[in-house]
């Protein structure tokens, strides 16, 4: 039988297996060795809380979806071409992703009496007999089998031999899209440098699983995705947090500023303490501390100092942050604040995305306590937006949030990365000393045009002042308690961080006209999903346009005309409504929410079925 | 980065550390010795006024910063000892003080304050403790006694105090010391014991709080009882106490017991570098009605040498850039791999 060849524009394949069964690692290889071959590319891991759940069980599916193209690609994809499934559980759990004519390639040793059971399959019903997946394209291998097979004279122990099996799946796909194995053969000798026995045991099974394609004559067809028409340029492959760890160091070396991060580990966010202690040769001081409150606290004491102070953490160490966050505002210095937002409240769904922070970052404090609240938009876009933090945090002197979420720090997508000379200057404003012949008194709260104090950092001469949480008197510093002195502060505290609107880019839309029907407004990660939609959309002839704001808190200054000249605005979030509440408090429109709280993030046509619903409507 | 902290010859005196702020202590405060003491000591050390930091949580004690003519910052509560981590982490050269009290530094930022203590930043910690909540108007503390009656406990407190130093060398303090409000001498000479020890200092001060606490600490201060029950640690010499040094302690096995130091062949002396002996000593701590009850030891219990966490973390990094050369930014932009697309 002939095997042919089909072009596809874009191929979304989703990896599903046990949690231990090197899922996270074939996808991320797949996605490098695509992206390495000019594909535009999204990924999305979706793994279990638990470290090791039980093995076979559905709690213990772990996934890693990619979607890659020759076409632009936005979404790591809304529906799977091909699932990988190394049990039964696997297929259980993703089953429900797939569309009629998908490709279903099982392990059918993870389809024994044992592995049915833990999935749940009634009495052992077996779906690769019962005729149940017959709309399916089904490839059935025995990987296990395989892989021992090929293994048998390796020494190795039986463990050791099934640890390999993803190398078995990887290299059938790689055939099955027309790869080269190149890529991984590199990382395989580059990982097990010290283990020669495991380079042979992994090349072999890589290899072994790359023949089978080419030997067996189950396959009729194997599919070509051309590389993407791409803007031309050097690119990378980016993880979300992998941004945000880089953006905080580019900007601190741009301030010419010491980055200190304090941290305690949390998921969605320790990825980015990790990438940033890979990196000390710039100078960079991680401090794993003993708590939240630690965390952000001894980033406070560094800021003081003149380093720029950073925490990161997700919803409940946030929490635990609030505090500390409004001492760094009364005092008037620099922090970083990233939330990797997780499914919330409480412990929620650490492993799972959601965009239900937003409120808990513009006024989960005490008092008034208003701080600048931006968001990323996607796993590249977390480098900028990393960067836009650290800039507005030393350019005016206030604690700024960064939001991110689970969704887009795990994910990860070509990058056209920046030069260094091409990213903004970040101005770094100390105070000077003071000379010795002067006698004026040294005012710590002085504010310049921008409403901005001098950072006044000990061990500069005739500086000397103290600052505190107490309410303070203007210009002095000095507690007051004088009540028109107080109201005077709270306002001042709010038009410094209004005036940082003047220095933030204009909202440009992102797609669609100037004025139209519909207007989606998206913020963070939602942008993908909504970019497709609305893309799709026009294409077809619809009136409509989308804008994903960045920056929250404060809005860019065009928000209100832009939206204005809308009939009607739609802003889809990850949450019951936030955003919402915000542009309708804001700029009294009548917008209308569409909320998905299922800890995943939006499908491009679940957004398309909403505008075209409103558009309809209408 | 330079990490020792620079002295010099410096024409200062107490008044230079004197600031404009009215004190707004309650009248007869034991804070008022303290900050006197400080003052005083703080032109012996040779350090420029603009490389001191004085750091503090909330309470009574916390208002301290605002009294020091130096960099300062009154903070929230519990987590001066955190803030200042991160201030000497990026600022070794400074001269970091934190100043706290019984509840600030042992109930809401006990967290803090032992893991502080086992990093050892060359941090030093003035612990004022007065056994009682003031600036909250009178519940009880972390080390309050048991039994304490106050506002929130009045049929008395049930929970158990701290053995304030007791904990601090359970959390590995390279430095632990006691003193008092009430003896000017012996507090400026622990001040500046404090400030040379390299590492974290942790001195404790009897604090005596006239409005809610009064006489809390009145046996190791009034001249009718001082002599009986404390007792002066001094490097080297021999444990004694009494109105005529009479008395002196001694070793039973592990027990230490007071005997009449005339007649004494074996007494017990001190040696600032002895863990063991310094864990006793912390235990020292019964009340006057108790059995075999010991007086209450003042001075430096234990001192030892160990890296400084801001130190390893300097040399870290010069590790690091030994290693790999500075960093560069467009090649840590561009990552390992890379593709172009012409």
């Amino acid at each position: 039988m002939a095997v042919s060849d089909e072009i596809k524009k874009a191929v979304v394949i989703l990896f599903a297996g046990d949690s231990g069964d090197g899922i996270q690692l074939a996808g991320s290889q797949f996605t490098t060795t695509a992206a390495l071959y000019g594909n535009d590319i999204s990924t999305f891991p979706n793994f279990p809380a638990e470290i090791r759940a039980p093995q076979g069980t559905l709690a213990g599916v772990s996934g890693f979806q990619l979607h890659f193209g020759s076409v632009k690609i936005y979404t790591p994809g809304d529906h799977c071409d091909v699932l990988v499934a190394m049990n039964a559980a696997a297929l259980k759990a993703n089953l429900k992703q797939l569309k009629e004519d998908s490709i279903i390639i099982v392990n059918t040793d993870g389809f024994d009496p044992k592995n049915l059971k833990l999935a749940k399959y009634n009495n052992g019903d077996n779906p690769l007999k019962n005729g149940s997946l017959e709309k399916y394209k089904i490839y059935e291998i025995d990987v296990t089998k395989l892989t021992r097979t090929c293994l048998a004279d390796s020494g190795l122990g039986t463990k050791e031999m099934d640890r390999s099996k993803n190398m078995f799946v990887l290299g059938f796909i790689y055939w099955l899209y027309n790869r080269t194995l190149d890529n991984t053969l590199e990382f395989l000798h580059k990982k097990f440098k010290t283990r020669p026995d495991l380079i042979d045991a992994n090349v072999k099974v890589l290899k072994a699983g790359y023949n089978f394609g080419d030997t067996t004559e189950t396959f009729t067809s194997r599919y070509h995705v051309k590389p993407a028409v791409m803007e031309k340029g050097a690119y990378r492959n980016i993880m979300g947090n992998q941004a945000t760890a880089i953006g905080l160091i580019a900007a601190t070396q741009k301030a010419g500023v010491t980055l200190f991060y304090g941290s305690y580990p949390i998921t969605p966010a320790s990825d980015i303490l990790h990438e940033l202690s890979k990196h000390k040769n710039f100078g960079v001081k991680t401090f794993q501390a003993e708590d939240e409150i630690a965390a952000v606290t001894s980033a406070i004491g560094a800021s003081f100092g003149g380093s720029l102070g950073i925490t990161a953490s997700s919803g409940p160490g946030i929490a635990l942050k609030g505090e500390a966050i409004g001492l760094a505002l009364m005092l008037e210095l620099p922090l970083v604040i990233c939330n990797v937002q997780r499914g919330g409240p409480s412990t929620g769904l650490p492993t799972k995305t959601e965009q239900s922070d937003l409120l808990q970052a513009l006024y989960g404090r005490n008092g008034e306590s208003p701080v600048p609240v931006i968001a990323a938009t996607s796993p590249s876009d977390c480098f900028y937006m990393a960067y836009e933090a650290c800039r507005i945090a030393i350019e005016h002197l206030t604690p700024v949030f960064f939001l991110s979420d689970g969704y887009i720090a795990n994910g990860s997508e070509p990058w056209q990365f920046p030069k260094s000379s091409d990213l903004l200057p970040i101005k770094v404003n100390f105070a000077k000393e003071k000379s010795p012949d002067s006698t004026e008194k040294f005012l710590p709260y002085k504010r310049n045009e921008k409403m901005v104090r001098d950072w006044a950092i000990p061990g500069t001469k005739g500086l000397e002042h103290r600052i505190g949480g107490l309410e303070k008197e203007n210009e002095t510093g000095n507690v007051s308690y004088d009540p028109d002195n107080h109201e005077l502060m709270v306002k001042i505290r709010s038009e410094r961080i209004e005036k940082i609107a003047d220095y933030i880019p204009l909202q440009k839309i992102d797609a669609g006209k100037e004025s139209g029907k519909l207007l989606v407004i998206g913020w963070g990660s939602t942008y993908g999903a909504i970019k497709t939609a609305v893309k799709e959309a026009i294409d077809e002839g619809y009136s409509v346009s989308h804008i994903q704001i960045k920056y929250i808190h404060p809005f860019p200054k065009n928000i209100e005309t832009l939206i204005k000249k809308f009939d009607q605005i739609l802003i889809p979030e990850m949450n019951s409504g936030q955003l919402i509440k915000v542009i309708r408090e804001k700029y009294l429109v009548d917008a209308k929410g569409f909320n998905k709280i299922k800890g995943m993030p939006f499908t491009a046509s679940e957004i398309k079925n909403k505008l075209l619903e409103l558009l309809s409507a209408s | 980065m330079e990490t020792k902290i620079e002295t010099a010859e410096l024409k200062l005196t107490a008044k230079d550390f004197v600031t404009d702020q009215d004190i707004r202590w309650c009248p007869g405060c034991g804070d008022y010795s303290i900050l006197k003491q400080v003052q005083s000591v703080m032109p012996e050390l040779g350090i420029p006024r603009e490389n001191i930091v004085f750091i503090s949580g909330i309470g009574c004690s916390s208002r301290f910063p605002y009294y020091m003519e130096t960099f300062g910052m009154h903070s929230i509560h519990g987590r001066a000892t955190a803030i200042a981590s991160g201030l000497k982490a990026t600022r070794p050269e400074l001269s970091v003080w934190i100043v706290t009290g019984d509840g600030d530094s042992l109930s809401i930022g006990g967290n803090h304050l032992i893991h502080l203590l086992r990093r050892n930043f060359n941090v030093n910690i003035l612990l004022f403790n007065n056994e009682i909540y003031g600036l909250t108007k009178g519940q009880y503390s972390p080390t309050s006694p048991q039994g304490k009656i106050t506002k929130s406990t009045p049929v008395g407190s049930i929970d158990h105090p701290f053995n304030p130093l007791a904990l601090c060398l359970g959390a590995d303090a390279t430095f632990v010391a006691r003193s008092m409000d009430r003896d000017p001498v012996h507090l400026r000479e622990m001040l500046r014991k404090a400030d040379q020890h390299k590492g974290t200092s942790l001195l404790e001060i009897y604090q005596n709080c006239n409005v809610f606490n009064d006489g809390a600490f009145e046996i190791f201060t009034e001249k009718g009882s001082k002599k009986q029950e404390t007792l002066f640690l001094e490097q080297g010499k021999p444990l004694l106490f009494g109105q005529n040094n009479e008395k002196g302690i001694q070793l039973d096995g592990l027990k230490p017991i007071v005997v009449e130091a005339a007649s004494a062949n074996n007494l017990w002396i001190h040696d600032v570098h002895d863990l063991s002996k310094a864990a006793l000593l912390t235990r020292f701590f019964e009340g006057a009605e108790t059995e075999n009850h010991l007086p209450r030891p003042f001075g430096i219990f234990y001192e030892t040498d160990r890296p400084c966490y801001e130190e390893v973390l300097q040399e870290q990094i010069e590790i690091a850039v030994n290693a790999k050369g500075k960093g560069n930014l467009d090649a840590l932009l561009s990552g390992n791999n890379v593709w172009t697309i012409s």
